[in-house]
């Protein structure tokens, strides 16, 4: 039996790391992954943030990002060890034999120059075609990945065409010098749902087509289901499973695969409207300044009191918009917000202490919601001071019960942001705003950067707080797993205006309208064949329209 | 109108603007100055009877305002006005001294600027190596000095002791060869090119290193291209407008921080002539000076800005 094209043996991977107030040092990030990959195959790396999954692709390359160094094993690649060639060699593999695809195509293209310059570049430099075949090849390529004017795209800079084109542009970049093996790090993460059925499916296609092999890298075993033959999980640098995509879906071995495969089983009785709302958003009309064009359109909602209103659109509905206007940070062209019985004034400058008391926020990335030189008791204890002049002893009495309540516990009082997990970190953002003891928090985002299994542990202390508290979210998300598992009411708002509101069981239930079925159907399901389904369905009705 | 003309077009009349803003503040300015003109012509000893006819003669008794107007006016027309000391027309005085001052800083650029751009890149290409940090170092320290102890330094061993230079500029004659008015002016380049090399290359490296994070760096690295390739085509595009600016910023000082070595070298340029009018107390002599070097700084930044406007390509070409 011939070799496979790439076999990677006990592979180790190091990094320096910086920790604060101690000497730099090394530490093992990977240790010791074998696996093979045979032409024409697609090997999926799942695991969360931390697993080495992205290291472990970029070693295929020789490559290491930052301070990581590859420390022992093989990497053998069309019948050589990479990591024992020279240099030269290693380039030459770069960008020829080995491309790559980063998960923001919008950061990994060059805003200064052409698209076309940039897909070709690789297979131009490496001698694998002529400036004039490279750029034939790509044109083709762009049509096989179904982007828009595939002759004539090339010639736009990146900014001038969306996420998700990009998206495809770089797999086009990717697939242009006829490369064996393309790694795919998290390719769809940035995308919107709807947007990443496209992708997937061209990416699948181009994969088929070409027959090239790929490593493909991703948080989402949902995702990795649908175009891998084969699945990895890892875990802190070590494998925990590896096998067929078929077993790994259907019949987890090990504990922590069942429990990836198996996230988000959150049940929440979804409760009926009660009493008067705490916040009504009434004909709601936005737009920013120095725009001619309203961002949000007669936007109505209503939100009760212990009761959770999830807002979900993708990127541009205007969700986070509408929770701009709410903090007051954007005042309304028209229509007024009622809180807790009163009309609260539009702009926050004109707020009172109380309205900004009872309105908490919780951000997406609670890195840089704090500040990293202030200890989690300075950061907890801020609002009691700032709203109930506590002091001494009795602030700290209050900020260790927060802490309790968070399920962190007293020994975090001294801690860094820094020497938190980005699981603890939102935590401590959660404690915060309950320090205000409010009536209505707004959650923007709060689970999109953490790991599933870590966001899952949020949304039930969440809702857990809930209850303690009487206290109701505003939940802004694109994620409608997180939308199920969190939800009383639901308005789903695309491009400004809210397509579709009720209670989550109405909303969810046919008949859809279009937009809403669209979303929905467009979310992958843990199972094989998911995306094939869909992409049949889609043109089944095209073809019927 | 498109994007791009429009944020050029405000630019200049930014510009402008401001020429018009530092006229009014040069004017306040000199007539503010303690000293009266008169006095220093007659000296000590005049009669006041003769000091009031000089003064109504140079039109020193009419209202600010009103001489502010008139300069203003000749200035549009390009009249610099009179010299009070001299009696001699500015425009013809300062041209001169001008063309010398930008000679000094034309080749004083042609030394620096190519040269802190190429010490940037090595220091980028070599980075947190020994290249790197000679060049920060040596940067560093030329720029810590003052620079008239520079001055005095080169022109004391390489002028005085070795003899291979001119010590003073004071040889330097507008109308000989090229090359002995080079040789001239050999030490005062030199001494401009240390002390405007550190902030241009930390500049060009610091740009270059900001740049050198981006994703799209490691999407070139990752398509096999040597580092040269990458700092070249990827890098140094997008650092662009942070350098020009930074360049410009220098290529001003040349002409407009350019005093002290001037007067430290004898050099018959803009700055000695400054100097010399500032302690005649003749004003329209000082006002236009200043209104030149503020016309340098303004259209210098203002080029700086320019070209940041034209080097994005998102302006360039909007959606």
């Amino acid at each position: 039996m011939s070799d496979p094209l790439v076999k990677v043996r006990d592979l180790k991977i190091g990094a320096t790391v910086y920790p604060p107030g101690e000497k730099p040092h090394d530490i093992e990030i990977v240790h010791g992954v074998s696996f093979d990959l045979e032409k024409g195959k697609v090997l999926g790396l799942i695991g969360e943030s931390g697993a080495g999954k992205s290291t472990i692709g970029l070693a295929s390359m020789a490559y290491g990002r930052g301070g990581v160094k590859i420390t022992g094993g093989e990497v053998w690649i069309n019948g050589r060890d990479i990591l024992k060639t020279s240099f030269k060699d290693v380039r030459a593999l770069r960008g020829g034999e080995v491309t790559y695809v980063s998960q923001s195509a919008a950061a990994s293209f060059n805003p200064a120059k052409k698209i076309m310059e940039q897909v070709t570049e690789a297979a131009i430099e490496q001698g694998k075609f002529s400036k004039k075949d490279a750029e034939a090849r790509a044109r083709a390529l762009f049509a096989k990945l179904g982007l828009p004017d595939p002759d004539n795209i090339g010639e736009r800079y990146p900014h001038q065409v969306s996420g998700g084109q990009l998206q495809r542009c770089m797999t086009a970049l990717a697939l242009c010098p006829e490369p064996d093996l393309v790694v795919f790090d998290e390719p769809t993460t940035a995308l919107d749902v709807t947007t990443q059925i496209d992708v997937l499916k061209a990416i699948k296609e181009a994969i088929h087509d070409t027959g090239v092999a790929a490593l493909y890298i991703t948080h989402d075993l949902a995702v990795v289901a649908q175009v891998s033959d084969d699945i990895m999980v890892l875990r802190h640098g070590d494998m925990v499973e590896y096998g067929d995509v078929d077993q790994i879906i259907n019949a987890p071995r090990e504990d922590y695969t069942k429990a990836l495969v198996s996230v988000r089983s959150i049940e929440h009785e979804e409760k009926p409207p009660s009493g008067e709302p705490v916040l009504s958003v009434r004909n709601i009309t936005a737009r920013y300044k120095g725009t001619k064009f309203d961002v949000l359109h007669n936007v109505n909602a209503d939100l009760y009191p212990g009761q959770t209103l999830a807002v979900v659109g993708e990127s541009g509905s205007g969700k986070s918009t509408l929770a701009r206007v709410i903090t007051g940070l954007l005042p309304p062209r028209e229509g007024e917000i009622e809180f807790a019985g009163r009309v609260l004034s539009p702009d926050l400058a004109s707020r009172t202490r109380d309205d900004l008391r009872e309105l908490q926020m919780i951000y997406q990335m609670a890195d840089v919601a704090m500040n990293p030189r202030q200890t989690v008791g300075t950061i907890i204890g801020r609002p009691l001071e700032f709203y109930f002049g506590m002091k001494g002893a009795e602030k700290r009495k209050r900020i260790i019960e927060l802490l309790d309540e968070i399920e962190l516990g007293e020994g975090f009082i001294d801690r860094y942001p820094a020497e938190l997990s980005g699981g603890q970190k939102q935590r401590v953002c959660i404690a915060r705003a309950l320090a205000a003891k409010p009536k209505m928090i707004i959650c923007d985002e709060v689970t999109s950067a953490l790991d599933p299994l870590v966001a899952d542990g949020i949304l039930k202390l969440l809702l857990n707080l809930q209850k303690i508290e009487n206290v109701a979210y505003l939940f802004i998300t694109h994620d409608l797993a997180t939308v199920r598992a969190i939800s009383d009411n639901i308005a789903v708002m695309y491009q400004g205006r809210v397509q579709r509101y009720g209670s989550k069981s109405e909303v969810l239930s046919p008949p859809f309208d279009d937009y809403t079925d669209l979303l929905l159907g467009s979310v992958p399901e843990m199972r094989l064949g998911w995306l094939e389904e869909v992409i049949a369905n889609r043109k089944m009705e095209s073809a019927g329209n | 109108m498109p994007l791009i003309v429009k944020l050029l077009v405000q630019r200049i009349a930014l510009g402008l603007f401001l020429l018009l803003l530092v006229s009014a503040l040069i004017f306040a300015g000199t007539i503010i100055l303690p000293g009266d003109v008169a006095q220093s012509i007659l000296g000590q000893s005049a009669t006041p009877e003769a000091l009031a006819n000089l003064r109504a003669e140079l039109g020193l008794n009419e209202p600010a305002l009103q001489r502010y107007f008139s300069w203003l006016g000749g200035l549009m027309q390009g009249d610099l006005g009179t010299a009070l000391t001299s009696g001699r027309d500015i425009g013809e005085s300062i041209a001169q001294r001008l063309s010398n001052t930008l000679f000094l800083a034309f080749w004083a650029a042609i030394v620096a600027v190519p040269l802190a751009i190429f010490l940037g890149l090595l220091a980028v290409r070599y980075r947190e190596r020994w290249p790197d940090k000679a060049i920060s170092g040596v940067t560093l320290a030329s720029i810590s000095i003052p620079e008239f102890l520079i001055g005095y330094v080169l022109m004391f061993f390489f002028g005085v002791k070795m003899g291979w230079f001119y010590p003073t500029a004071a040889a330097f004659r507008p109308d000989a060869p090229l090359l002995d008015k080079l040789d001239a002016i050999a030490l005062p380049v030199a001494t401009l090119t240390l002390v405007v090399l550190a902030h241009m290359m930390r500049m060009t490296r610091a740009a270059i290193l900001n740049v050198m994070q981006s994703a799209y760096i490691e999407t070139a690295e990752l398509k096999g291209l040597n580092s040269f390739q990458v700092i070249y085509r990827h890098a140094f595009p997008n650092a662009i407008a942070p350098i020009v600016n930074v360049v410009m910023l220098n290529l001003a000082y040349l002409v407009v921080g350019v005093v002290v070595i001037e007067v430290v070298f004898v050099y018959p340029g803009m700055g000695q002539y400054l100097v010399d009018s500032v302690s005649k107390r003749d004003v329209p002599v000082v006002q236009a000076c200043g209104i030149i070097f503020a016309a340098v700084y303004i259209g210098l930044n203002m080029i700086a800005d320019i070209v940041a406007i034209l080097s994005n390509p998102r302006l360039r070409h909007p959606k």
